[in-house]
Protein backbone atom coordinates (compact mmCIF):
# COMPACT_ATOMS: atom_id res chain seq x y z
CA UNK A 1 0.00 0.00 0.00
CA UNK A 2 2.23 2.63 -1.38
CA UNK A 3 1.84 6.26 -1.99
CA UNK A 4 -0.47 6.99 -5.25
CA UNK A 5 1.23 7.61 -8.77
CA UNK A 6 -0.52 10.80 -8.72
CA UNK A 7 1.43 13.80 -7.74
CA UNK A 8 0.02 15.88 -5.23
CA UNK A 9 -2.12 19.00 -6.80
CA UNK A 10 -3.38 16.63 -9.56
CA UNK A 11 -6.69 15.82 -9.92
CA UNK A 12 -7.11 12.27 -10.10
CA UNK A 13 -11.08 12.55 -10.44
CA UNK A 14 -12.96 15.78 -11.52
CA UNK A 15 -16.58 16.28 -12.57
CA UNK A 16 -17.53 19.52 -14.30
CA UNK A 17 -21.31 21.16 -14.43
CA UNK A 18 -22.40 17.16 -14.36
CA UNK A 19 -26.44 16.87 -14.59
CA UNK A 20 -28.21 13.40 -14.42
CA UNK A 21 -31.40 12.73 -15.01
CA UNK A 22 -33.60 9.36 -14.22
CA UNK A 23 -36.72 8.82 -16.51
CA UNK A 24 -36.75 12.60 -17.59
CA UNK A 25 -36.38 13.61 -13.34
CA UNK A 26 -33.33 15.41 -12.79
CA UNK A 27 -31.75 14.25 -10.04
CA UNK A 28 -29.42 16.64 -9.55
CA UNK A 29 -27.03 19.44 -12.06
CA UNK A 30 -24.48 21.68 -11.95
CA UNK A 31 -22.43 19.48 -10.25
CA UNK A 32 -18.43 20.35 -9.64
CA UNK A 33 -16.60 18.12 -7.70
CA UNK A 34 -12.44 17.89 -7.79
CA UNK A 35 -11.10 14.98 -5.97
CA UNK A 36 -6.75 15.93 -5.42
CA UNK A 37 -4.45 13.20 -4.16
CA UNK A 38 -4.20 13.12 -0.02
CA UNK A 39 -7.95 14.43 -0.29
CA UNK A 40 -10.38 13.36 2.70
CA UNK A 41 -14.36 14.41 1.76
CA UNK A 42 -17.55 13.15 2.76
CA UNK A 43 -20.86 13.34 0.59
CA UNK A 44 -23.78 13.82 2.69
CA UNK A 45 -27.39 14.38 1.71
CA UNK A 46 -30.97 12.57 2.34
CA UNK A 47 -31.77 9.50 0.47
CA UNK A 48 -32.49 9.36 -2.65
CA UNK A 49 -30.34 12.71 -3.28
CA UNK A 50 -28.04 10.83 -5.65
CA UNK A 51 -25.13 10.07 -3.20
CA UNK A 52 -24.28 6.85 -5.23
CA UNK A 53 -25.18 7.90 -8.65
CA UNK A 54 -22.49 10.76 -7.92
CA UNK A 55 -20.26 7.62 -6.67
CA UNK A 56 -20.54 5.67 -9.87
CA UNK A 57 -19.75 8.63 -11.87
CA UNK A 58 -16.37 8.38 -9.97
CA UNK A 59 -15.61 4.85 -11.37
CA UNK A 60 -17.31 5.09 -14.89
CA UNK A 61 -20.27 3.07 -13.35
CA UNK A 62 -22.71 6.04 -15.12
CA UNK A 63 -22.14 8.46 -17.74
CA UNK A 64 -23.53 11.98 -17.02
CA UNK A 65 -26.22 13.36 -18.50
CA UNK A 66 -24.67 16.83 -19.22
CA UNK A 67 -21.52 17.92 -18.21
CA UNK A 68 -18.17 16.36 -18.00
CA UNK A 69 -16.40 13.82 -16.22
CA UNK A 70 -12.45 13.24 -15.81
CA UNK A 71 -10.94 10.27 -13.98
CA UNK A 72 -7.24 9.99 -14.36
CA UNK A 73 -7.60 13.34 -17.00
CA UNK A 74 -9.62 10.97 -19.54
CA UNK A 75 -12.70 11.99 -20.00
CA UNK A 76 -15.36 9.34 -19.29
CA UNK A 77 -16.97 9.12 -22.61
CA UNK A 78 -13.88 8.83 -24.46
CA UNK A 79 -12.70 5.45 -22.61
CA UNK A 80 -13.13 2.33 -24.54
CA UNK A 81 -14.57 -0.82 -22.06
CA UNK A 82 -10.67 -1.58 -21.37
CA UNK A 83 -10.18 1.70 -20.27
CA UNK A 84 -12.03 1.82 -18.05
CA UNK A 85 -10.86 -1.82 -16.44
CA UNK A 86 -7.39 -0.46 -16.46
CA UNK A 87 -9.41 2.82 -14.50
CA UNK A 88 -10.90 1.26 -12.05
CA UNK A 89 -7.73 -0.84 -11.24
CA UNK A 90 -6.76 2.47 -10.09
CA UNK A 91 -10.08 3.53 -7.80
CA UNK A 92 -10.89 1.40 -4.86
CA UNK A 93 -15.06 1.13 -4.22
CA UNK A 94 -16.70 0.16 -1.09
CA UNK A 95 -20.03 -0.54 -1.14
CA UNK A 96 -23.20 -0.80 1.39
CA UNK A 97 -24.02 -4.06 0.11
CA UNK A 98 -20.12 -5.24 -0.11
CA UNK A 99 -20.53 -8.10 -3.25
CA UNK A 100 -18.82 -11.18 -3.42
CA UNK A 101 -17.75 -14.27 -4.77
CA UNK A 102 -19.60 -16.54 -2.65
CA UNK A 103 -18.23 -19.05 -3.91
CA UNK A 104 -14.22 -18.24 -3.53
CA UNK A 105 -12.65 -18.28 0.51
CA UNK A 106 -12.22 -14.48 1.61
CA UNK A 107 -8.48 -14.49 0.50
CA UNK A 108 -9.26 -15.19 -2.79
CA UNK A 109 -11.82 -12.64 -3.23
CA UNK A 110 -9.93 -10.18 -1.40
CA UNK A 111 -6.90 -10.33 -4.22
CA UNK A 112 -10.01 -10.61 -6.65
CA UNK A 113 -8.52 -6.88 -8.28
CA UNK A 114 -4.94 -9.08 -8.82
CA UNK A 115 -6.21 -11.70 -10.31
CA UNK A 116 -8.26 -10.05 -12.75
CA UNK A 117 -5.24 -7.95 -13.43
CA UNK A 118 -3.07 -11.12 -14.23
CA UNK A 119 -0.91 -11.05 -10.85
CA UNK A 120 -0.47 -13.23 -8.29
CA UNK A 121 -1.06 -12.39 -4.80
CA UNK A 122 1.85 -12.07 -2.61
CA UNK A 123 0.95 -14.47 0.50
CA UNK A 124 3.13 -12.48 2.52
CA UNK A 125 1.58 -8.98 1.82
CA UNK A 126 -2.15 -10.89 1.52
CA UNK A 127 -2.07 -12.22 4.99
CA UNK A 128 -1.16 -8.81 6.23
CA UNK A 129 -3.44 -6.47 4.37
CA UNK A 130 -6.04 -9.25 6.22
CA UNK A 131 -4.79 -8.64 9.45
CA UNK A 132 -4.58 -5.39 9.04
CA UNK A 133 -8.48 -4.91 8.50
CA UNK A 134 -8.68 -7.55 11.10
CA UNK A 135 -9.97 -10.48 8.84
CA UNK A 136 -6.78 -12.89 9.08
CA UNK A 137 -8.55 -15.60 11.14
CA UNK A 138 -11.15 -16.05 8.19
CA UNK A 139 -9.45 -16.12 5.35
CA UNK A 140 -10.25 -19.06 3.88
CA UNK A 141 -14.15 -18.36 5.35
CA UNK A 142 -17.10 -17.92 2.38
CA UNK A 143 -18.00 -14.38 2.43
CA UNK A 144 -21.68 -15.92 3.52
CA UNK A 145 -20.41 -17.10 6.32
CA UNK A 146 -18.94 -13.10 7.04
CA UNK A 147 -21.11 -10.58 9.57
CA UNK A 148 -21.87 -7.53 8.04
CA UNK A 149 -18.73 -5.88 9.56
CA UNK A 150 -16.45 -8.11 8.40
CA UNK A 151 -18.21 -8.01 5.07
CA UNK A 152 -17.06 -4.12 4.37
CA UNK A 153 -13.91 -4.40 6.57
CA UNK A 154 -12.98 -7.40 3.53
CA UNK A 155 -14.74 -4.87 0.75
CA UNK A 156 -12.11 -2.45 2.14
CA UNK A 157 -9.11 -4.65 1.72
CA UNK A 158 -10.53 -5.49 -1.59
CA UNK A 159 -10.54 -1.74 -2.49
CA UNK A 160 -6.63 -1.32 -0.93
CA UNK A 161 -5.20 -3.98 -2.52
CA UNK A 162 -4.21 -2.13 -5.74
CA UNK A 163 -2.86 0.50 -3.78
CA UNK A 164 -5.47 2.48 -5.78
CA UNK A 165 -5.21 6.52 -5.85
CA UNK A 166 -8.37 6.97 -4.51
CA UNK A 167 -11.24 5.22 -2.44
CA UNK A 168 -14.58 5.75 -2.72
CA UNK A 169 -17.12 4.29 0.05
CA UNK A 170 -20.69 4.48 -0.26
CA UNK A 171 -22.32 4.12 3.10
CA UNK A 172 -19.44 1.82 4.46
CA UNK A 173 -21.06 1.79 7.91
CA UNK A 174 -24.59 1.40 7.11
CA UNK A 175 -24.73 -2.12 8.13
CA UNK A 176 -22.83 -1.91 11.37
CA UNK A 177 -22.70 -1.04 15.04
CA UNK A 178 -21.15 2.52 15.85
CA UNK A 179 -17.71 0.21 17.12
CA UNK A 180 -17.54 -1.10 14.26
CA UNK A 181 -18.29 2.56 12.38
CA UNK A 182 -15.24 3.90 14.21
CA UNK A 183 -12.89 1.25 13.06
CA UNK A 184 -13.90 1.44 9.38
CA UNK A 185 -13.53 5.12 9.59
CA UNK A 186 -9.96 4.42 11.47
CA UNK A 187 -8.88 2.03 8.32
CA UNK A 188 -9.64 4.82 5.95
CA UNK A 189 -8.51 7.61 7.87
CA UNK A 190 -5.15 5.53 7.74
CA UNK A 191 -5.32 4.94 3.80
CA UNK A 192 -5.91 8.84 3.38
CA UNK A 193 -2.95 9.25 5.55
CA UNK A 194 -0.79 6.94 2.74
CA UNK A 195 -1.57 9.35 0.40
CA UNK A 196 -4.92 8.00 -1.03
CA UNK A 197 -8.03 10.21 -2.02
CA UNK A 198 -11.12 9.40 0.08
CA UNK A 199 -14.65 10.28 -0.82
CA UNK A 200 -17.24 8.61 1.11
CA UNK A 201 -20.61 9.05 0.52
CA UNK A 202 -22.94 8.99 4.15
CA UNK A 203 -25.96 10.63 6.04
CA UNK A 204 -24.10 9.23 9.25
CA UNK A 205 -23.38 12.83 10.56
CA UNK A 206 -21.72 11.20 14.01
CA UNK A 207 -19.28 9.70 11.76
CA UNK A 208 -18.53 12.76 10.25
CA UNK A 209 -18.17 14.32 13.38
CA UNK A 210 -15.76 11.21 14.28
CA UNK A 211 -13.57 12.10 11.15
CA UNK A 212 -13.18 15.64 11.70
CA UNK A 213 -11.56 15.02 15.28
CA UNK A 214 -8.74 12.88 13.45
CA UNK A 215 -8.53 14.26 9.68
CA UNK A 216 -9.24 17.74 8.17
CA UNK A 217 -12.12 16.85 6.04
CA UNK A 218 -14.25 18.68 3.54
CA UNK A 219 -17.80 17.84 3.63
CA UNK A 220 -20.12 18.20 0.58
CA UNK A 221 -24.54 18.12 1.04
CA UNK A 222 -26.67 17.78 -1.72
CA UNK A 223 -29.35 20.11 -1.14
CA UNK A 224 -32.12 21.23 -3.53
CA UNK A 225 -30.49 19.22 -6.03
CA UNK A 226 -27.32 20.83 -6.04
CA UNK A 227 -23.90 19.93 -3.84
CA UNK A 228 -22.82 22.73 -1.41
CA UNK A 229 -20.03 22.89 1.20
CA UNK A 230 -21.54 22.39 4.06
CA UNK A 231 -20.80 24.61 6.91
CA UNK A 232 -20.02 24.79 10.66
CA UNK A 233 -22.88 22.99 11.83
CA UNK A 234 -21.62 19.65 11.31
CA UNK B 1 -8.10 -32.95 1.66
CA UNK B 2 -6.90 -29.09 1.53
CA UNK B 3 -3.86 -29.76 -0.37
CA UNK B 4 -6.10 -32.05 -2.95
CA UNK B 5 -8.33 -28.80 -2.95
CA UNK B 6 -5.57 -26.12 -3.39
CA UNK B 7 -4.18 -28.35 -6.25
CA UNK B 8 -7.36 -28.31 -7.90
CA UNK B 9 -7.30 -24.49 -7.49
CA UNK B 10 -3.61 -24.47 -9.27
CA UNK B 11 -5.17 -26.80 -12.21
CA UNK B 12 -7.54 -24.40 -12.90
CA UNK B 13 -6.62 -21.10 -14.50
CA UNK B 14 -7.92 -18.21 -12.39
CA UNK B 15 -10.15 -17.17 -15.10
CA UNK B 16 -11.92 -20.21 -14.69
CA UNK B 17 -12.25 -19.89 -10.98
CA UNK B 18 -14.12 -16.62 -10.94
CA UNK B 19 -17.33 -18.15 -11.79
CA UNK B 20 -19.34 -20.10 -9.64
CA UNK B 21 -20.10 -23.90 -10.65
CA UNK B 22 -23.21 -24.17 -12.43
CA UNK B 23 -24.51 -27.85 -12.63
CA UNK B 24 -28.04 -27.22 -15.01
CA UNK B 25 -26.22 -25.73 -18.02
CA UNK B 26 -23.42 -28.34 -17.74
CA UNK B 27 -25.25 -30.86 -17.60
CA UNK B 28 -27.22 -29.59 -20.51
CA UNK B 29 -24.68 -28.60 -22.08
CA UNK B 30 -22.91 -32.08 -22.30
CA UNK B 31 -25.78 -33.71 -23.32
CA UNK B 32 -26.69 -31.78 -26.15
CA UNK B 33 -22.82 -31.32 -27.73
CA UNK B 34 -22.68 -35.61 -27.26
CA UNK B 35 -26.50 -36.07 -28.55
CA UNK B 36 -25.70 -33.79 -31.81
CA UNK B 37 -21.89 -35.24 -32.16
CA UNK B 38 -23.59 -38.68 -32.03
CA UNK B 39 -26.04 -37.25 -35.16
CA UNK B 40 -23.30 -35.56 -37.01
CA UNK B 41 -21.42 -38.98 -36.95
CA UNK B 42 -24.48 -40.59 -38.68
CA UNK B 43 -24.58 -37.85 -40.99
CA UNK B 44 -21.03 -37.63 -41.80
CA UNK B 45 -20.88 -41.80 -42.56
CA UNK B 46 -24.39 -40.65 -44.71
CA UNK B 47 -22.58 -38.50 -46.65
CA UNK B 48 -19.02 -40.44 -47.25
CA UNK B 49 -21.18 -43.74 -48.40
CA UNK B 50 -22.97 -41.54 -50.78
CA UNK B 51 -20.23 -40.09 -52.32
CA UNK B 52 -18.17 -43.44 -52.98
CA UNK B 53 -21.16 -45.02 -54.06
CA UNK B 54 -21.78 -42.29 -56.83
CA UNK B 55 -17.80 -42.46 -57.56
CA UNK B 56 -18.32 -45.95 -58.06
CA UNK B 57 -21.29 -45.97 -60.19
CA UNK B 58 -20.11 -43.19 -62.01
CA UNK B 59 -17.08 -45.00 -62.52
CA UNK B 60 -18.58 -48.39 -63.03
CA UNK B 61 -21.35 -47.25 -65.84
CA UNK B 62 -18.51 -45.10 -67.37
CA UNK B 63 -15.87 -48.33 -68.15
CA UNK B 64 -18.50 -50.24 -70.13
CA UNK B 65 -21.16 -49.72 -72.84
CA UNK B 66 -23.62 -52.00 -74.09
CA UNK B 67 -24.01 -52.72 -78.13
CA UNK B 68 -27.52 -53.85 -79.16
CA UNK B 69 -27.90 -55.90 -82.60
CA UNK B 70 -31.56 -56.03 -83.74
CA UNK B 71 -31.31 -57.71 -86.81
CA UNK B 72 -33.33 -60.57 -88.46
CA UNK B 73 -32.37 -63.99 -87.70
CA UNK B 74 -30.20 -65.15 -90.43
CA UNK B 75 -28.20 -61.88 -90.47
CA UNK B 76 -27.65 -62.11 -86.64
CA UNK B 77 -24.27 -63.66 -86.99
CA UNK B 78 -23.17 -61.44 -89.82
CA UNK B 79 -23.84 -58.22 -88.23
CA UNK B 80 -22.37 -59.41 -84.51
CA UNK B 81 -19.16 -60.32 -85.98
CA UNK B 82 -18.84 -57.16 -88.17
CA UNK B 83 -19.39 -54.98 -84.50
CA UNK B 84 -16.97 -57.01 -82.95
CA UNK B 85 -14.42 -56.34 -85.79
CA UNK B 86 -15.59 -52.30 -85.56
CA UNK B 87 -15.11 -52.77 -81.77
CA UNK B 88 -11.87 -54.38 -82.10
CA UNK B 89 -10.41 -51.50 -84.41
CA UNK B 90 -11.55 -48.96 -82.07
CA UNK B 91 -9.29 -46.92 -79.72
CA UNK B 92 -10.42 -47.19 -75.88
CA UNK B 93 -11.82 -50.03 -76.32
CA UNK B 94 -10.45 -52.79 -73.68
CA UNK B 95 -12.35 -55.52 -74.69
CA UNK B 96 -15.57 -56.62 -76.43
CA UNK B 97 -17.58 -60.14 -76.38
CA UNK B 98 -20.84 -60.86 -77.32
CA UNK B 99 -23.04 -62.37 -74.49
CA UNK B 100 -23.90 -66.20 -74.65
CA UNK B 101 -27.69 -67.05 -74.68
CA UNK B 102 -26.90 -68.50 -70.57
CA UNK B 103 -25.62 -64.80 -69.93
CA UNK B 104 -28.80 -63.24 -71.58
CA UNK B 105 -31.15 -65.92 -70.02
CA UNK B 106 -29.74 -64.87 -66.19
CA UNK B 107 -30.41 -60.88 -67.37
CA UNK B 108 -34.01 -61.65 -68.36
CA UNK B 109 -34.44 -63.85 -65.58
CA UNK B 110 -35.75 -62.17 -63.10
CA UNK B 111 -38.21 -60.09 -65.51
CA UNK B 112 -39.57 -63.26 -67.14
CA UNK B 113 -38.40 -66.12 -65.08
CA UNK B 114 -36.00 -69.25 -65.24
CA UNK B 115 -38.20 -70.99 -68.39
CA UNK B 116 -37.77 -68.51 -70.58
CA UNK B 117 -38.09 -70.03 -74.20
CA UNK B 118 -34.88 -68.01 -74.89
CA UNK B 119 -34.66 -69.54 -78.40
CA UNK B 120 -37.70 -68.45 -80.01
CA UNK B 121 -37.59 -65.20 -78.89
CA UNK B 122 -36.73 -62.40 -81.44
CA UNK B 123 -34.44 -61.15 -78.80
CA UNK B 124 -31.23 -58.55 -79.86
CA UNK B 125 -27.79 -59.74 -79.57
CA UNK B 126 -25.91 -58.07 -76.80
CA UNK B 127 -21.99 -57.39 -77.14
CA UNK B 128 -20.75 -55.90 -73.77
CA UNK B 129 -17.91 -53.76 -74.03
CA UNK B 130 -15.15 -52.66 -71.52
CA UNK B 131 -13.80 -49.38 -72.30
CA UNK B 132 -9.66 -48.92 -71.82
CA UNK B 133 -8.87 -45.53 -69.35
CA UNK B 134 -9.03 -43.12 -71.93
CA UNK B 135 -12.62 -43.73 -72.96
CA UNK B 136 -13.96 -44.09 -76.00
CA UNK B 137 -15.69 -41.60 -78.62
CA UNK B 138 -18.95 -42.29 -78.76
CA UNK B 139 -20.32 -40.51 -81.30
CA UNK B 140 -17.83 -41.76 -83.99
CA UNK B 141 -18.45 -45.57 -82.71
CA UNK B 142 -22.19 -44.84 -83.42
CA UNK B 143 -20.99 -43.93 -86.90
CA UNK B 144 -19.15 -46.37 -87.75
CA UNK B 145 -21.66 -48.82 -85.88
CA UNK B 146 -24.14 -47.80 -88.61
CA UNK B 147 -22.09 -48.14 -91.53
CA UNK B 148 -20.98 -51.67 -90.82
CA UNK B 149 -23.94 -53.06 -88.76
CA UNK B 150 -27.57 -51.42 -89.39
CA UNK B 151 -28.96 -53.09 -86.39
CA UNK B 152 -26.57 -51.98 -84.06
CA UNK B 153 -27.04 -49.63 -81.92
CA UNK B 154 -24.01 -48.42 -79.35
CA UNK B 155 -25.61 -47.55 -75.54
CA UNK B 156 -22.57 -46.21 -73.34
CA UNK B 157 -25.38 -46.52 -70.60
CA UNK B 158 -24.81 -41.96 -70.47
CA UNK B 159 -28.72 -41.72 -70.21
CA UNK B 160 -29.46 -43.35 -67.42
CA UNK B 161 -26.18 -43.00 -65.40
CA UNK B 162 -26.97 -39.35 -64.78
CA UNK B 163 -29.59 -39.22 -62.89
CA UNK B 164 -28.31 -42.22 -60.55
CA UNK B 165 -24.91 -40.22 -60.08
CA UNK B 166 -26.95 -36.87 -59.54
CA UNK B 167 -29.04 -38.88 -57.41
CA UNK B 168 -26.27 -39.64 -55.00
CA UNK B 169 -24.72 -36.26 -55.40
CA UNK B 170 -27.96 -34.84 -53.70
CA UNK B 171 -27.91 -37.52 -51.19
CA UNK B 172 -24.44 -36.51 -50.53
CA UNK B 173 -26.00 -32.61 -50.36
CA UNK B 174 -28.09 -33.59 -47.88
CA UNK B 175 -26.10 -35.41 -45.72
CA UNK B 176 -23.63 -32.19 -46.00
CA UNK B 177 -27.12 -29.53 -45.39
CA UNK B 178 -27.42 -31.90 -42.30
CA UNK B 179 -24.25 -31.70 -41.05
CA UNK B 180 -24.30 -27.33 -41.08
CA UNK B 181 -27.84 -27.85 -39.24
CA UNK B 182 -26.26 -29.66 -36.31
CA UNK B 183 -23.53 -27.52 -36.26
CA UNK B 184 -25.53 -24.08 -36.22
CA UNK B 185 -28.28 -26.36 -34.03
CA UNK B 186 -25.24 -26.65 -31.61
CA UNK B 187 -24.45 -23.84 -31.39
CA UNK B 188 -27.82 -22.09 -31.07
CA UNK B 189 -28.00 -24.65 -27.67
CA UNK B 190 -24.26 -23.60 -26.56
CA UNK B 191 -25.70 -19.67 -26.80
CA UNK B 192 -29.14 -20.42 -24.94
CA UNK B 193 -27.10 -22.20 -22.14
CA UNK B 194 -24.40 -19.53 -22.48
CA UNK B 195 -26.69 -16.72 -21.77
CA UNK B 196 -28.52 -18.48 -19.41
CA UNK B 197 -25.16 -19.19 -16.93
CA UNK B 198 -24.20 -15.40 -17.92
CA UNK B 199 -28.03 -14.33 -16.73
CA UNK B 200 -27.52 -16.44 -13.75
CA UNK B 201 -23.90 -14.76 -13.12
CA UNK B 202 -24.59 -10.96 -13.40
CA UNK B 203 -23.60 -10.18 -9.82
CA UNK B 204 -20.26 -11.94 -10.61
CA UNK B 205 -19.95 -10.22 -13.53
CA UNK B 206 -20.66 -6.48 -11.83
CA UNK B 207 -18.20 -7.48 -9.27
CA UNK B 208 -15.54 -8.62 -11.70
CA UNK B 209 -16.04 -5.41 -13.54
CA UNK B 210 -16.00 -3.26 -11.01
CA UNK B 211 -12.70 -4.44 -9.60
CA UNK B 212 -11.26 -3.82 -12.58
CA UNK B 213 -11.74 -6.90 -15.21
CA UNK B 214 -11.44 -6.74 -19.02
CA UNK B 215 -14.71 -8.00 -21.18
CA UNK B 216 -11.64 -10.95 -21.89
CA UNK B 217 -11.23 -11.49 -18.74
CA UNK B 218 -14.63 -12.42 -17.79
CA UNK B 219 -15.81 -13.91 -21.11
CA UNK B 220 -12.68 -16.22 -20.87
CA UNK B 221 -14.13 -17.67 -17.89
CA UNK B 222 -17.55 -18.72 -19.74
CA UNK B 223 -15.72 -19.39 -23.32
CA UNK B 224 -13.25 -21.86 -21.40
CA UNK B 225 -16.05 -23.92 -19.82
CA UNK B 226 -18.48 -24.24 -22.71
CA UNK B 227 -15.73 -25.46 -24.59
CA UNK B 228 -14.52 -27.96 -22.92
CA UNK B 229 -18.37 -29.24 -21.51
CA UNK B 230 -18.65 -29.36 -25.97
CA UNK B 231 -15.56 -30.88 -26.13
CA UNK B 232 -16.10 -33.91 -23.34
CA UNK B 233 -19.88 -34.23 -24.65
CA UNK B 234 -18.80 -34.27 -28.77
CA UNK B 235 -16.09 -36.88 -27.94
CA UNK B 236 -18.69 -39.17 -26.01
CA UNK B 237 -21.26 -38.45 -28.66
CA UNK B 238 -18.75 -39.28 -31.44
CA UNK B 239 -17.70 -42.67 -29.37
CA UNK B 240 -21.11 -43.43 -29.16
CA UNK B 241 -21.82 -42.78 -32.58
CA UNK B 242 -18.95 -45.15 -34.03
CA UNK B 243 -19.65 -47.88 -31.60
CA UNK B 244 -23.25 -48.05 -33.35
CA UNK B 245 -21.92 -47.71 -36.84
CA UNK B 246 -19.76 -50.70 -36.29
CA UNK B 247 -22.19 -52.70 -34.57
CA UNK B 248 -24.71 -51.77 -37.82
CA UNK B 249 -25.59 -55.55 -39.35
CA UNK B 250 -24.21 -55.70 -42.59
CA UNK B 251 -26.12 -55.67 -46.16
CA UNK B 252 -25.64 -58.07 -48.60
CA UNK B 253 -26.27 -56.73 -51.47
CA UNK B 254 -24.00 -54.83 -53.31
CA UNK B 255 -24.68 -51.26 -54.58
CA UNK B 256 -27.30 -51.29 -51.74
CA UNK B 257 -26.55 -48.02 -49.28
CA UNK B 258 -27.15 -50.22 -46.04
CA UNK B 259 -24.39 -52.23 -47.62
CA UNK B 260 -22.27 -49.03 -48.00
CA UNK B 261 -23.25 -47.03 -44.48
CA UNK B 262 -20.63 -46.27 -42.73
CA UNK B 263 -16.39 -45.65 -42.91
CA UNK B 264 -13.92 -47.71 -44.99
CA UNK B 265 -10.45 -47.00 -44.09
CA UNK B 266 -9.34 -44.20 -43.22
CA UNK B 267 -12.82 -42.42 -43.11
CA UNK B 268 -12.96 -43.95 -39.49
CA UNK B 269 -10.38 -40.92 -38.93
CA UNK B 270 -12.74 -38.20 -39.77
CA UNK B 271 -15.35 -38.48 -37.44
CA UNK B 272 -12.74 -37.22 -34.47
CA UNK B 273 -13.02 -33.99 -35.98
CA UNK B 274 -16.21 -33.54 -34.78
CA UNK B 275 -15.18 -32.82 -31.11
CA UNK B 276 -12.75 -30.22 -32.48
CA UNK B 277 -15.36 -28.48 -34.90
CA UNK B 278 -18.37 -28.73 -31.94
CA UNK B 279 -15.09 -27.00 -29.51
CA UNK B 280 -14.97 -24.56 -32.30
CA UNK B 281 -18.52 -23.83 -32.43
CA UNK B 282 -19.23 -23.35 -28.62
CA UNK B 283 -15.83 -21.10 -28.27
CA UNK B 284 -17.35 -18.91 -31.08
CA UNK B 285 -21.26 -19.13 -29.51
CA UNK B 286 -20.12 -18.24 -26.01
CA UNK B 287 -17.85 -15.71 -26.67
CA UNK B 288 -20.25 -13.85 -28.98
CA UNK B 289 -23.04 -14.62 -26.27
CA UNK B 290 -20.53 -13.23 -23.58
CA UNK B 291 -19.13 -9.93 -25.16
CA UNK B 292 -22.82 -9.15 -26.00
CA UNK B 293 -24.03 -9.30 -22.47
CA UNK B 294 -21.20 -7.32 -21.21
CA UNK B 295 -21.72 -4.52 -23.41
CA UNK B 296 -24.57 -3.95 -21.26
CA UNK B 297 -22.76 -3.90 -18.37
CA UNK B 298 -20.05 -0.47 -17.84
Amino acid sequence: MGQGRQGRGARVIELQSVAMTYGGGELFADVSLKLAPGSFQFLTGPSGAGKTTLLKLCYGELVPTSGQVHLFGQEVRDMRRNDTARMRRRVGVVHQDCSFLDHLPLAENVALPLTVAGRAADASELAELLAWVGLAPHAQALPPQLSGGERQRAALARAVIMAPDVILADEPTGNVDWEMSLRLLTLLVELNRMGKAVLIATHDLNLIRAAKSQVSARVLRFQNKRLQVAGAEL
Amino acid sequence: MIARRDRTRQAVPAAARVVPPSGFTARLTLFSAAAMAFLAVFALALSMATGRIADRWSDELARTATVRISAPAVQMAAQTAAVLAVLAATPGVASARALSADEMQLLLGPWFGPDLPLASLPLPQLVEVVEAPAGIDAEGLRLRLAAEAPGAVLDDHARWRRPLVEAAARLRILAMVSLALIAVTTAAMIVLAAQAALAANVQVIRVLRLVGARDQFIARAFVRRFTLRALVGAVAGVATGLVALAFLPAAKAADNLMAEFGFSGAEWLAPLAIPLLAGLVAWGATRAAALAMLRGIR
